[in-house]
């Protein structure tokens, strides 16, 4: 951290004394042959440890690993020179992980759901690339907040479409074109995360207003409470109707930390913690999935069969060190193979390697976090912690879910999970994060004659 | 805008060791209890995978031991002898989980047994799959055999034991069952087995009424009847009041204090001349009249202070973990019912394993050995030893003194008495027989207690049958039933 703070100051513009920032891709690449490695040895050693044998095509892995990797890293030299040199090797890794507990609960199932999400990484890895090379500046995703925000909720409502919608176990959140399953709201979430930004950089004046006290906490305006307001009830309509509480969870939350980002006003956590406390008892009362998903966190071992009871004991066999890829029983956990592959994770590598996991996730909305600090422009800022905040969120709802911590509720784990629509737009989520970082570490171009003008002329642009 | 970011970060931070926190909790601390529970399948499933450790016998003969086979579970448990052993291994089944020494040293021969820390350790490092560790029991499988042949068709159950150790040298019951199919790897055939001898209250269809899977010798108790006279004798001895030849009552009936009943002799004459006998007699000839009086002479504080250092109201076989009964001398009998539990009526009741102890105790010159099954844990290589079960006194029951005169007394019955049957040529042998009843309707439980040789004692046995169905009602009794098996056991024990 002390090193980034110190090529931080490196990269103020300095008119009398021109350094070249380090770019770190040189760092980039170094880790990615260790994340590549990682992806390949976990795979290798599933079925060392479950079939007592390499894998035939264990070198063809390693190909496409390395291949997708490496064109990754060319295009983010190209692209994003300045980029973060930890992003990319972090989601590999984790693509790695991911995909050889795929692997593994194939063997144990006899399906072939590895290879599936392997194409839906190489189309990940395209549709990264193809953001690098079209989103060459991130402001321009700026300009149309209300266009954005418009899509995000025709997103969001579209499994809800008669013909194309489609409900799997019991949540409403598909839609099925053509034989292939796609999950919207994965898309909305990014979407909505840019609409929330452009607005809030168009109106973080008025909401900052401070409006009535009432215990020491400064409140909104009334009429100011509007947008926060019509995320929130739409939030709780799309649990009410898709019957699902994840992605509402993760959509209202995300707009409060956006919101008080933008504002700097703690009275919007207190008044979204409020809100969110009284949807969930709304929830509780009213949503068919939310109560049996309440009851069965509280008391999980009621049916030993379940989901819970079967993340625990896979959790506790897996123990310190784990079993082993391969020499565990992740497979009596019910749908380890998405929302509960954390706990097969868990058990497989234990808690040292469950331990490892969410730290990368750490480290890497940290950086994401960290871009918004050093990023200059407000929409910049607020896109970059929207983004990482977002992805913060989602991991604690998911992996708190199937540890026990909070109740259940429907959200993919990032990178590891099966499910072609959320990788491929956490995908896009990361080469938003590489566009920002390198934003952020790109030195301001220091020959320019007057540079408080042309900051003026920079915000005024936004428009 | 970078205040807030700070606090958001700061937030993530949170949300992130929260994690932490609660994964470390779980997979740390929490896993043990998890792993122990029985609706844990995991556990079941990884321990099928692992070799189990084998039961042995006295002599090294395995009686339960894993078997390689094909399918989802690795190892099959098996059990060459079958019923025969079903009360010392038990049953290891996957849907009913697991009893006797299967449940008891399930530590040991899954290998999850602390003790065997180090080894598995090694193993992780090495790659050499872990197994489980080994159970010895203290059984003579020729008693055993010997045991089971004489029982034949009847119901009942044998108990022999090493009076100078406690080791028990048989351990018979009968029906039994058969552990195998319990064992299987079809949940089908394991299904059926259970329903055969529990029944399925959910589809009407009734538990085998014989109760095979009970173990008679340790954990069902009954009327001891006459045996129970020994515990007598041993307390009027012990109380100094008594002599072998001291004359007591020896009518044909006793009349119960407070009633208008009386007890009578079961052959309803005198067991001598102007109703007067001796205590020797009167074991000789299990006259009821005599233990009635001279236990009514005593009161029932010192016939329950002799029963419990013979090892009455507290339960055997903990350290095995057997889960074996307790016997019962009853609390606050009154002047009646004292009388009648002198012999061994009313609530006195016992199990075999514990008349088994009276007679080890007045073998072992009034030293009551505790008993015990498990003779030694050895580590998965089978030859190195755990743990091995060194023998320890219970209690001092009687004085030498009275364990030799009881000795003589029983000696007596055998020579002379009602023990006939247990006569072995050319070894003193000493018993005492008893016939108990229960119910009016159901025929009385045969008794024999005995052991050899009377001047130098090995072994003490003994044996109940509660049922001999080729057997007329009028023809059951300890002598005749019980004798003849008590004497094969205690053959067998002494030829090996």
């Amino acid at each position: 951290m002390s090193l980034d703070q110190n090529r931080l100051r490196l990269d103020q513009p300095s008119n009398d004394d021109p350094v070249v920032p380090r770019r770190g891709r040189g760092t980039e690449l170094i880790l990615l042959v260790f994340a590549v490695g990682i992806s390949t040895f976990a795979y290798i050693n599933v079925d060392l440890g479950a079939l007592g044998e390499v894998p035939p095509d264990a070198l063809a892995y390693m190909g496409t690993f390395a291949a997708v990797a490496g064109l990754a890293h060319i295009v983010i030299r190209i692209r994003a020179p300045y980029a973060d040199p930890v992003i990319l090797p972090i989601v590999v890794t984790l693509c790695g992980l991911g995909l050889a507990m795929l692997h593994r609960l194939d063997i144990a199932d006899e399906a072939a759901r590895a290879n599936v999400q392997l194409t839906w990484m190489l189309l990940g890895a395209a549709l990264f690339i193809v953001v690098l090379f079209f989103v060459r500046d991130h402001r321009i995703l700026a300009r149309y907040p209300y266009l954005a925000g418009l899509t995000g909720l025709v997103l969001l409502v579209l499994p809800l479409m008669p013909v194309i919608g489609h409900d799997i176990r019991g949540a409403q959140i598909w839609i099925r074109i053509g034989g292939m399953s796609f999950q919207p709201n994965e898309a909305a979430k990014i979407v909505l995360i840019i609409a929330f930004a452009g607005f809030l950089v168009q109106s973080r004046d008025a909401l900052a207003l401070a409006g009535r006290r009432f215990i020491g906490v400064d409140l909104p305006r009334a009429r100011d409470l509007g947008p926060i307001l019509i995320v929130w009830l739409t939030a709780l309509g799309i649990l009410t109707v898709q019957n699902d509480m994840g992605p509402s969870v993760l959509l209202f939350g995300s707009f409060v930390l956006l919101i008080y980002i933008a504002t700097e006003r703690i009275s919007w956590i207190i008044l979204g913690l409020l809100m969110m406390l009284g949807g969930a008892w709304a929830a509780y009362q009213l949503v068919s999935q939310v109560r049996p998903r309440f009851d069965l966190w509280l008391n999980p071992f009621d049916d030993p069969t379940n989901q819970i009871a079967q993340a625990l004991f896979g959790l506790a066999y897996g123990g310190t060190i784990g079993t082993g890829l391969g020499q565990g029983y992740p497979d009596m956990i019910p749908i380890a193979e998405s929302d509960f592959i954390g706990a097969a994770l868990g058990e497989e590598l234990g808690l040292a390697g469950l331990t490892a996991i969410i730290l990368l996730y750490a480290l890497l909305v940290s950086r994401g976090l960290r871009s918004a600090l050093v990023l200059r422009d407000p929409f910049g800022k607020l896109l970059a912690a929207g983004l990482a905040s977002s992805l913060m969120l989602q991991v604690f709802v998911v992996l708190g879910g199937v540890t026990k911590l909070i109740p259940m509720s429907g959200l993919t784990t990032p990178f590891l999970a099966l499910g072609g629509s959320s990788l491929i737009m956490n995908w896009v989520l990361v080469a938003l994060l590489i566009r920002l970082s390198d934003a952020a570490r790109r030195p301001a171009p220091t020959e320019a004659p007057s540079y408080s003008d042309d900051a003026v002329t920079q915000v005024v642009r936004l428009r | 805008m970078n205040s807030p970011i700070r606090r958001v970060s700061a937030g993530c931070l949170l949300l992130v060791l929260a994690l932490l926190v609660n994964i470390t909790y779980i997979q740390a601390f929490w896993a043990d209890e998890l792993n122990a529970r029985g609706d844990n399948r995991r556990v079941t499933i990884a321990e099928y995978a692992r070799e189990r450790g084998p039961i042995l016998l006295a002599d090294d003969t395995p009686v339960a031991v894993s078997r390689e086979v094909d399918g989802d579970f690795k190892f099959r448990r098996e059990y060459p002898e079958g019923a025969l052993y079903a009360p010392l291994t038990g049953h290891y089944s996957y849907l009913y989980h697991r009893s006797a020494i299967e449940r008891a040293q399930n530590d040991i021969l899954s290998g999850e047994d602390d003790r065997l820390f180090v080894r598995r350790l090694i193993d992780l490092v090495t790659g050499e799959e872990p197994k489980g560790g080994a159970v010895k029991l203290t059984i003579n499988p020729a008693a055993q055999q010997a045991a089971w042949d004489t029982l034949g068709n009847n119901k009942g159950a044998v108990v022999a034991l090493d009076v100078r150790t406690g080791a028990i040298l048989a351990m018979v019951t009968k029906p039994s069952y058969d552990p195998n199919p319990l064992a299987s790897h079809s949940i089908r055939e394991q299904r059926e087995a259970w329903i055969e001898i529990h029944g399925d209250p959910e589809n009407d269809i009734p538990a085998d009424p014989d109760k095979p899977a009970d173990n008679r010798a340790i954990a069902e108790t009954l009327p001891p009847g006459s045996v129970f006279k020994l515990v007598t004798a041993a307390a009027a001895l012990e109380s100094g009041e008594y002599e072998p030849d001291s004359v007591v009552f020896g009518g044909a009936e006793y009349p119960l204090p407070l009633t208008n009943r009386t007890l009578p002799n079961q052959s309803g004459q005198a067991c001598g001349s102007n109703d007067e006998t001796t205590i020797t007699n009167a074991l000789r000839m299990s006259c009821n009249t005599a233990f009635a009086d001279i236990g009514a002479e005593l009161g029932d504080d010192a016939l329950r202070d002799q029963a419990e250092r013979f090892g009455f109201n507290s339960r055997p076989l903990t350290k095995d973990d057997m889960n074996a009964a307790t016997s019962r001398f009853p609390d606050d009998p009154d002047a009646p019912q004292t009388v009648l539990s002198a012999i061994g009526q009313f609530d006195v009741t016992a199990t075999p394993l514990q008349i088994a102890m009276v007679s080890a105790a007045i073998a072992n010159g009034g030293v009551l050995m505790d008993p015990y099954v498990v003779q030694e844990l050895r580590a998965p290589d089978l030859v190195s030893t755990i743990q091995q079960t060194e023998p320890e006194e219970l209690s001092r029951a009687i004085s030498p003194d009275t364990a030799r005169r009881l000795t003589e007394m029983m000696v007596d019955v055998v020579e002379n008495g009602t023990g006939a049957n247990a006569q072995i040529p050319n070894i003193q042998v000493a018993g005492k027989t008893g016939t108990a009843q229960s119910a009016p309707e159901r025929p009385p439980y045969a008794w024999f207690t005995s052991f050899a040789p009377a001047d130098d004692p090995r072994v003490a046995v003994a044996v109940v049958i509660e049922d001999a169905p080729d057997t007329a009602r009028s023809d059951i009794g300890g002598g005749r039933l019980a004798a003849p098996i008590a004497k094969a056991v205690m053959e067998a024990v002494l030829s090996s």
